[in-house]
């Protein structure tokens, strides 16, 4: 995990590798006993998994996003980290859909012994963190780990994890973090930074590292020196992406917005269109909620209780005696967009939208969060100007 | 437990294909745990060593789809404490049910050569048209692991744990990138029931919805994505209307969709 007190980013803690240099990164990691997860092609996307080296990087892959449309697409400079909005996030791995939590035995004699499960041993690297799921990691952080119920087995999975953000230079139509603050620059809390650059001069990487592990790391690996022409291309790439967003969030508090719409009619709107499929929970990396799952074996005697991914579009999810609390579609699709954008502030300090656009990209029917809040938004206006008139 | 403390199971068929009974047979390695656990006293398919009842678990499989079905349900209701009907044939009527909005005497005129000889009911329904039913496990056929969740949850008195939503929270969990987002290619997954861990796109092939369909669907909105991925209207018709075509046909809008 990322230490608060980073090395000072300067001209002299950066360096440049090149494809050499990532796979002496991978090699390194896995010699340090790391099970390295990095974004990899299988089954018509860019997908996070174990790397056994760099090769298995989707270089020379690219991705074309829509509201409900992911392809992969060739691309001709061989960049390696040239995607986005892929189906899973590193939430997958810190926050897997299915944990055992205790198992519990009974003797013959009736006695009863329960063991809380044991932490897992695996430790973590992840490669190709987008800043925008920089940010959700660290929003999970507080919400699994930072109030006064926290999550062992996020924790222990999320302590030994060694964090590789690669800043965006090629954001998606989907895109929108920096209206959320998050990117396409890389913020504090990584182990290591990357830039890709390929120009004439080569395909290579401007790094710096954020923690004295990631600079130990950076000098064993195959560098040299930062010079100004990288620096200056990778600079001006991620300057560029952030100009390139294919969407953005109305200009408005998110927050004050979400409370102020709770009646609106576009819930109506949006809730003729969603198919309460849960997807968008399930792709988005800050959505957290789990289930219990108590099994038994055939004889009774042993007992596991196991934690899996919930979802609020889950009718059982809101389950009490009485039936569904948000038994209709709009309740649902009102209680995930106002969590997300509002009540998350009030619950864990933060917004619960890093705009990754996932939610966007992975919903069967397309429906797009950015052009909910704009709705949302242009209705709150026109209410404010009906109210307005009334009062003249 | 031995003897006749233990719970006692029958295991009944109606109009099916055998397969969700087969699935009990299936759990090789949980049929002798299982048969120490529950007395097998009705299971033909697996015993010709058939004993009356009461029965204490009552697994039923297939549609009620005959005169003589209507009066078997009831006594086969009544002699049994727990009555859990396993597959599609039995939840929803099964492939089946598509005689219901048909001509019941002309399928039978066109598939069998003497038609005089079969007697049936002008409609397959489920059991649950017919008689109260503890619990329905969906499925064509069912899942192995669900029905041995049902089956341990009735000895440990706990509510069997067999989510209601859609395919799609299986693919996600199991990591499959969406067949329709990814790939254009339809899947039902999104309107379908869980159950059978998202078995289909995780072999690059669109949900058919043998589960029939979840407890939250929104078909007015499906079937736009279905034309999106190159179904015809008939092809949609067709795409919904097998296992589970009358659970499926009654969420689709009235006019919603012209069949070729």
């Amino acid at each position: 995990m990322a230490a608060a007190t980073a090395p000072p980013d300067t001209e002299e803690s950066r360096c440049v590798l090149d494809r050499e240099g990532i796979d002496a990164l991978v090699r390194e990691l896995r010699a340090d006993g790391h099970t390295v997860v990095g974004p990899t092609v299988r089954d018509s996307a860019v997908v996070l998994d174990e790397l056994a080296g760099a090769e298995e990087l989707p270089w020379g892959w690219g991705v074309e996003l829509e509201a409900g449309h992911y392809r992969i697409v060739r691309r001709t400079d061989g960049a390696g980290f040239a995607h986005s909005a892929g189906p899973q996030s590193w939430k997958n791995f810190l926050h897997p859909e299915r944990v055992r939590q205790w198992t519990a035995d009974r003797a013959p004699d009736g006695t009863m012994t329960v063991r809380k499960e044991p932490p897992s041993p695996v430790s973590f690297a992840f490669l190709g963190v987008r800043p925008c799921d920089l940010s959700a990691v660290r929003i999970q952080d507080r919400v699994m780990t930072g109030g006064r119920h926290r999550d062992d087995a996020y924790r222990e999975r999320r302590t030994g994890a060694f964090l590789i953000v690669v800043e965006c230079t090629e954001p998606g139509a989907t895109c929108f973090c920096v209206s959320m603050d998050t990117g396409p620059a890389a913020h504090p809390g990584y182990d290591l930074a990357l830039t890709e650059v390929v120009d004439e001069a080569g395909h290579r990487f401007l790094a710096r590292a954020g923690t004295p592990e990631g600079a130990e790391l950076l000098r064993r690996l195959p560098h040299r020196p930062a010079d100004e022409a990288t620096s200056g291309a990778a600079r001006r790439s991620v300057e560029d992406a952030a100009g390139r967003m294919g969407r953005t969030m109305p200009p408005a508090s998110l927050r004050e917005l979400m409370a102020g719409s709770l009646d609106a009619a576009r819930w109506d709107d949006v809730a003729a269109r969603c198919l309460t499929c849960g997807n968008c929970t399930m792709a988005c990396p800050t959505c957290f909620c789990t289930t219990t799952e108590d099994v038994t074996d055939l004889t009774g005697d042993h007992a596991e209780r196991w934690r899996r991914w919930e979802s609020c579009y889950d009718l059982d999810f809101s389950h009490l005696p009485g039936g569904s609390v948000r038994a209709s579609p709009r309740s649902r699709y009102r209680q995930w967009l106002t969590h997300k954008l509002g009540t998350w502030w009030d619950q864990f300090g933060s917004s619960g939208c890093v705009g990754c656009g996932r939610c966007i990209v992975w919903c069967p029917v397309g429906i797009d969060i950015t052009e909910e809040a704009h709705a949302l938004h242009q209705e709150g206006l026109r209410r404010q100007d009906g109210r307005e008139d009334g009062a003249r | 437990m031995t003897g006749s403390d233990r719970p006692r199971l029958g295991v009944f068929k109606f109009a099916s294909c055998d397969g969700c009974q087969l699935t009990l047979l299936d759990c090789e390695e949980e049929l002798l745990p299982l048969a120490a656990e529950l007395e097998v006293a009705h299971f033909a398919e697996a015993s010709s060593d058939i004993r009356p009842g009461p029965y204490q678990l009552a697994l039923v499989e297939g549609s009620v789809s005959t005169p003589e079905h209507l009066e078997r349900i009831r006594r086969i209701r009544a002699e049994s404490r727990h009555l859990v009907t396993i597959g599609a044939c039995a939840t929803a009527g099964g492939i089946q049910a598509l005689r219901n909005s048909a001509d019941g005497d002309a399928f039978r005129a066109t598939v069998y050569a003497e038609p005089e000889y079969i007697e049936s009911l002008a409609t397959s329904t489920p059991v649950s048209a017919h008689v109260p039913v503890d619990f329905e496990l969906r499925g064509c056929p069912i899942d192995r692991g669900q029905l041995l969740e049902v089956i341990t949850s009735f000895l440990a008195g706990r509510r069997p744990d067999i989510p209601d939503h859609s395919v799609c929270f299986a693919c996600k969990r199991r990591g499959t990138t969406c067949l329709p987002v990814a790939r254009g290619i339809p899947c039902l997954g999104p309107v379908t029931h869980a159950g059978c861990g998202a078995l289909c796109p995780a072999y690059g092939r669109g949900c058919y919805g043998c589960f029939g369909p979840s407890a939250s669907t929104n078909m007015p909105a499906m079937i736009p994505l279905l034309r999106s991925d190159g179904m015809s209207d008939g092809d949609i018709v067709r795409f919904l209307h097998t296992y589970n075509v009358e659970d499926f046909a009654a969420l689709e809008p009235p006019g919603a969709l012209e069949e070729d």
